[in-house]
């Protein structure tokens, strides 16, 4: 990925990331977004119309993400050139590390989990 | 201060400023802030993972599906995000430099953000009144750490937007001001972010349990 560092010309005005890129219509659109990737999930969990639980999560999950970019864009006015491109290097790196201690701890953890001795065992073993 | 002499014209020096320009008042503040959201944002990455790992010990006490009441928590998503919009019209008015309509759609955004704090504390109560407190498995622990922690953060956002209405008052939007409220709605919309995460992996998931 390539963030255009030099290209963040309308970053020196002064006026931080969010300066002229606000709308109506923006906010509007975002919301009607928000609206619906939040009803949709709510509406499959409550009344369980997939049948299949694994499938369900996923779906979920999958509106989930989508939701978060949606808010990202609309709502956090997020883009690659605001600030000379370097709330969009932060956000990277901070994904980076979220997903590094998420997989990280549930993976490790999971293993642990599975690997442990049953309690129940533990005495015959003397 | 470093000074750089030109190789060319030895004999007549000739100095360049090669310091940094002066930057305007609050120029780096939006960046400073969305460094400090970032952080933030790991707080909550390691709460979640700890609701991850945690989140299927019940110690024989009660599951998600017997707590978790799925109507409320889509009334009290909807309170977030009603305020979300609100904020944003905040936002536009500010853009106008309307103080009145500015101040009118913060006092909204509160109502719809005092809403969902209230809605939330009832629901802890609930639990709590139902021997579901902290201290009854692993699940519960964090499960009231992680949206315990997320509902401090807006209740801490409500004290904050109150400060910058009485700000608005009295100073007027002023650009110190305008940056403030700036500030406060990307402050506003990463918890709203949160929450999706919250809604999402906690509730919905814990439901499907």
């Amino acid at each position: 990925m390539s963030v255009e560092i030099h290209s963040g010309h309308a970053s020196h005005d002064g006026h931080g990331m969010a300066h002229g890129e606000i709308t109506l219509s923006g906010y509007l659109t975002g919301f009607f977004l928000s609206v619906v990737l939040t009803a949709i999930p709510f509406w499959l969990v409550m009344t369980g119309v997939l049948g299949d639980k694994q499938v369900t999560a996923l779906v979920i999950m999958a509106f989930a993400a989508v939701q978060m970019v949606v808010h990202m864009i609309y709502f956090l006015h997020m883009n690659t050139s605001s600030e000379g491109g370097w709330t969009m290097m932060a956000l990277i790196f901070t994904m980076v590390m979220v997903v590094i201690a998420m997989t990280g701890s549930l993976w490790v953890m999971h293993h642990l989990n599975v690997n442990m001795m049953p309690a129940h065992q533990m005495g015959t073993m003397q | 201060m470093t000074v750089n002499v030109h190789p060319a014209q030895a004999g007549e020096p000739v100095f360049y400023l090669v310091d940094e320009h002066e930057h305007a008042e609050g120029a780096s503040t939006m960046l400073g802030f969305w460094i400090y959201l970032m952080s933030d944002c790991l707080i909550f990455a390691i709460l979640f993972a700890t609701y991850g790992v945690l989140g299927g010990n019940y110690a024989a006490g009660p599951a998600p599906k017997d707590l978790f009441d799925l109507p409320l928590v889509a009334v009290n998503t909807s309170m977030l995000l009603l305020s979300s919009i609100t904020y944003g019209f905040a936002m536009l008015s500010m853009e106008r430099s309307r103080i009145a309509a500015t101040q009118f759609w913060l006092a909204i955004t509160g109502l719809f953000g005092l809403a969902f704090v209230g809605i939330e504390l009832s629901e802890f109560r609930h639990m709590i009144h139902e021997g579901a407190t902290p201290q009854r498995s692993a699940f519960l622990s964090s499960f009231f750490t992680l949206v315990g922690t997320h509902g401090m953060h807006v209740s801490f956002g409500l004290v904050w937007l109150t400060t910058l209405m009485v700000q608005v008052w009295r100073f007027g939007l002023i650009e110190a001001n305008k940056r403030r409220l700036m500030c406060l709605s990307m402050f506003w919309h990463f918890l709203d972010v949160v929450w999706i995460g919250v809604f999402t992996f906690v509730y919905l998931l814990g439901m499907l349990r």
